[in-house]
């Protein structure tokens, strides 16, 4: 590929396409947080009859009439579904498909009636846009490329979308705060005398002018996916709006250029040369949807890998917490005089043990098992495993908390002591700092549980984790 | 616009009954039986989507169907298949349509995404793979290839007999559907936690319950197109919901409402050539919405608004009577006038104006020369009844609620509107009613507003 071909086409619609995701990206992050993603799919479906009437006004594909009339579809469709919402008592969704539905069947039927006064304004170019035929004529290579000369004949679609992109970050620096607490609580923002509804309709109407000036490059649904996939993703791998807000920015710059890269290489590259490239927009919006994806399968905290390997994790400190619990129950009953009882387990009756009537493949148990041993907590002789004097320790101050939590659990909440042993089981495993210093007080003077026996001695420096 | 009134206008008296009654040829009433049955297979559909919460899944659906299409399209040339064949590309649809619900309920479930932004997630990515695999149709060279755009826009007005007659199969079966599981579908629509503690497959009940919507919106699709098939489930559903609060009534509204907007949008496009089938539906409907949201009489706009105001009414002629009534019970009765009354409340705008109206009409006070109001013998039974609740509840008030007595009079002015007879029971019972029919006020009673109100 020559440069001159790169700057006259690849430029100008990366350039655009890019402008395009990061305005309805920055955007989206605050429709997200305020759960109303779907506005963006219901403005851009609604701004359909605005953009015919402006069309049919003016006669022409001017920008400006064009993206006045959609600005002002944009409120009309906010106030409807506002409207249906608070006078109707309509459940939101129901209010967005009621308004949108039928402002996009009204622009339909208006749009028959352009066809009839022989304007062209075509119904595809709002859907899918026309990135591939945004063109640079001029610049001859990258020298030429930044003269002034040149710059000045940049495609209409570019500069309007950079223009739109410039004011929205405008708008988003400027009002940062009062976007910010608008759109976590609008009840404080109001009783603070900020003004959610003001806030609320500039929002649409800039999502509006976004929408509508993306159209004409990238069409209405990679639009729609762009309000939403980048700040999801970005929503997925942080809790702070600004890291949010830069991190969704990201997501669409890597989905513009990724996408268009995939759609101007792939075919090529698996069917053979020649092959005609894909849709753009259509492979920017997938690649928007594949980046969520993998966020949502591999973000750090929330993703569902991480979540899992959480889960398992707590599943192995509990099981041996268990295990050491289990074998020091053992040793008492070993040392009340029943010489029969031994002392330790196989790993086979350990598993058993554990797994209780729960099933499953025990792998938790095994790691648990192996964690102990590393640990020196448990130790093996011919098979057989007992605990060590660490072990034994560590038990110790499990027991004591088992016991403790049976002794509240009767004596302060009531409960019957036939009952309490499972509970305790459980809260064992999870006692703060502080919880267990409230279960000193209340029983720490006591020397048995409800079944009579022994609470065990504090474990001088045992710290549970919280 | 001058074109569509010119469109509208263009067929005679006689065309217009023609269409109405189903004699305007064989195609023109094929697609109004046929808008007709989508309308009601998708009204009753609707109805458990919108109850359930769920309304926009339709439109995460009907866009999830678009790669399925393209990729049937493909898969079945690739195949060797005939590639337009209905059974292809339904099977694609519905493949991909319920990849897109199913994916829809995962984010929500297990991200910190919401259900609204995942709808949006699924019909965006989705509809974009479809895009990608449209246009490399539209690349390849096959002859006869189905429009991206009549998928969106729909072909309504190219729909045959044998399609109407689909749609009257589904909406046939829907209904049936909809009766037999009438329970089912009422206790997991209404309190879907409830029925699974009570042992209900919620689960079960709910995948019945999409796989009609899938099934409504599939056929639908190729038949009116995307974005009808979203309003058809949406709007007559929601519409119905202003008609009434018994799911039974409101199945068969939302049916008819259905019915009727296929009915008098296909009727309309017809008479107006030139106009979309499609869209002209979805206006109707939009239509018959506007008309129900406001003059539906259980839960309209306008029946809201006539009632509050006769709560207002009421609620003033109860604060005039017992006005009237303690002035009385401290000697002040005397010559307390529009002023007077004034001076004790505030009455805002022309709401003291018409108690008074309604007061007199009502054969409940009498306004001497001076404009001095008194109490008939019938006002003064009424007015009785009034401060009788309005005392109880503040004995009540003090007793158990612990509000200081300079306190209550506020309080209980606002429920005493609203007792029924049996709180009112309770309340007598609960303060012991004593000898009089008039329990004395917990605070002092005097003409001077200050002292009276603390």
């Amino acid at each position: 590929m020559n440069s001159t071909f790169f700057i006259q086409y690849d430029v100008p619609a990366l350039a655009a396409a890019t402008c395009a995701a990061v305005s309805c990206a920055l955007l989206g992050n605050f429709l997200l947080l305020r759960r109303l993603s779907l506005m963006g799919d219901a403005i851009s479906h609604a701004v359909l009859p605005g953009i015919v009437v402006a069309f049919l006004l003016v006669g022409s594909r001017a920008t400006l009439p064009v993206v006045a009339g959609a600005a002002i579809a944009g409120v009309v469709v906010t106030v409807a579904v506002e409207f249906l919402c608070r006078l109707g008592r309509v459940d939101p969704g129901a209010s967005m498909g009621v308004a949108f539905s039928v402002l996009f069947a009204l622009g339909v039927v208006l749009l028959e009636q352009t066809a009839a006064s022989h304007i062209d304004l075509d119904a595809d170019c709002v859907l899918y846009g026309q990135l591939e035929d945004i063109a640079w004529l001029g610049p001859e290579g990258w020298g030429d490329a930044f003269s002034w000369g040149h710059l000045q004949n940049l495609p209409r679609e570019v500069l309007t979308l950079v223009s739109v992109g410039i004011v929205v970050v405008l708008f988003i620096t400027i009002f940062f705060k009062e976007l910010r607490i608008t759109s976590f609580d609008p009840d404080l923002a109001s009783t603070l005398g900020f003004r959610p509804g003001w806030m609320h309709y500039a929002m649409m109407i800039l999502v509006s002018i976004a929408v509508v000036a993306s159209f004409e490059a990238v069409g209405s649904i990679q639009v729609i996916a762009m309000l939403i996939c980048p700040p999801a993703t970005a929503r997925l791998l942080t809790d702070r709006l600004h890291v949010q807000l830069w991190l969704s920015v990201a997501c669409a710059v890597l989905s513009s250029v990724g996408g268009y890269m995939v759609a101007a290489h792939v075919p090529a590259l698996v069917v053979g040369p020649g092959t005609p490239s894909l849709d753009a927009a259509g492979t920017m919006t997938v690649t928007s949807g594949v980046l969520l994806g993998l966020t949502i399968v591999f973000s750090p905290w929330h993703g569902l890998v991480a979540r899992h390997v959480r889960r398992f994790m707590t599943a192995v400190r509990i099981e041996r917490e268990d295990l050491l619990a289990m074998l020091y129950r053992l040793e008492e009953v070993h040392s009340a005089g029943d010489g029969e009882t031994p002392r330790d387990m196989s790993k086979v009756q350990i598993i058993e043990a554990l797994r209780g009537d729960r099933g499953g493949p025990g792998l938790a148990i095994r790691v648990a098992l192996r964690g102990a041993l590393r640990r020196g907590e448990i130790m093996g002789a011919s098979g057989r495993f007992g605990l060590t004097e660490a072990g034994r320790r560590r038990a110790q101050g499990i027991i004591r908390m088992h016991r403790l939590w049976e002794h509240y659990l009767v004596h302060e909440l009531g409960l019957r002591p036939d009952h309490v042993h499972r509970t305790a089981m459980a809260l064992e495993h999870v006692t703060s700092r502080a919880m267990q210093d409230e279960l000193e007080t209340a029983g720490g003077e006591v020397a048995t549980d409800p079944h009579d026996r022994p609470i065990p001695d504090p474990v001088p420096g045992d710290e549970r984790p919280s | 616009m001058s074109a569509v009134v010119a469109a509208i206008a263009s067929p005679g008296a006689e065309e217009i009954f023609r269409i109405l009654t189903f004699r305007a040829g064989y195609n023109t009433s094929a697609v109004i039986i046929g808008a007709i049955m989508l309308g009601v297979a998708a009204g009753a559909i609707g109805v458990f989507a919108l109850l359930r919460g769920r309304a926009l899944m339709g439109d995460a659906l009907s866009h999830a169907t678009l790669p399925g299409v393209a990729g049937g399209f493909l898969l079945g040339t690739w195949m060797g298949f005939d590639p337009r064949s209905m059974p292809v590309l339904l099977t694609g649809a519905t493949v991909t349509g319920v990849l897109g619900v199913l994916t829809v309920l995962f984010i929500s479930r297990h991200t910190r995404l919401r259900e609204d932004a995942a709808i949006g997630i699924v019909l965006s990515v989705f509809f974009g793979a479809g895009v990608v695999l449209m246009q490399v149709i539209a690349r390849l060279d096959i002859g006869n290839r189905g429009g991206l755009q009549q998928f969106i826009y729909g072909q309504t007005a190219a729909m045959q007999g044998r399609d109407a007659m689909v749609l009257a199969l589904l909406a046939v079966l829907v209904l049936l559907v909809s009766l037999a599981f009438l329970k089912e579908f009422r206790v997991v629509c209404f309190n879907a936690e409830y029925a699974r503690a009570q042992g209900w497959p919620v689960g079960v009940i709910d995948i019945i319950m999409m796989t009609f919507v899938v099934l409504v919106t599939v056929v639908g699709l190729q038949m009116v197109g995307l974005i009808l098939v979203v309003a058809m489930i949406v709007i007559p559903a929601a519409a119905a919901r202003f008609w009434t609060d018994r799911l039974f009534v409101m199945l068969l509204t939302a049916a008819v409402l259905g019915g009727f907007s296929g009915y008098a949008g296909g009727a309309a496009s017809a008479m107006a050539g030139g106009l979309p089938a499609g869209a002209v539906i979805v206006l109707a409907s939009g239509g018959v919405f506007l008309l129900s949201m406001f003059f539906a009489p259980a839960r309209g706009v306008v029946a809201g608004v006539v009632r509050t105001k006769r709560v207002h009414d009421r609620t003033n002629r109860q604060h005039l009577l017992r006005m009237l009534l303690e002035a009385d019970e401290v000697g002040d009765a005397e010559g307390l006038t529009r002023t007077g009354v004034r001076s004790r409340r505030a009455w805002p705008g022309r709401s003291l104006g018409r108690a008074i109206r309604q007061l007199r009409s009502g054969g409940a006070i009498d306004v001497d020369p001076s404009g001095g109001l008194e109490l008939t013998t019938t006002g003064r039974e009424q007015a009785a009844r009034v401060t009788r609740n309005h005392r109880l509840w503040e004995e009540y008030l003090v007793r158990h609620a612990d509000i200081a007595p300079s306190h209550v009079d506020w309080s209980a002015d606002l429920v005493e509107h609203v007792l029924s007879s049996e709180m009112v029971r309770q309340l007598e019972e609960s303060v012991a009613a004593r000898g009089g029919a008039l329990p004395p006020s917990v605070h002092p009673l005097t003409g001077d507003p200050e002292t009276a109100q603390g």
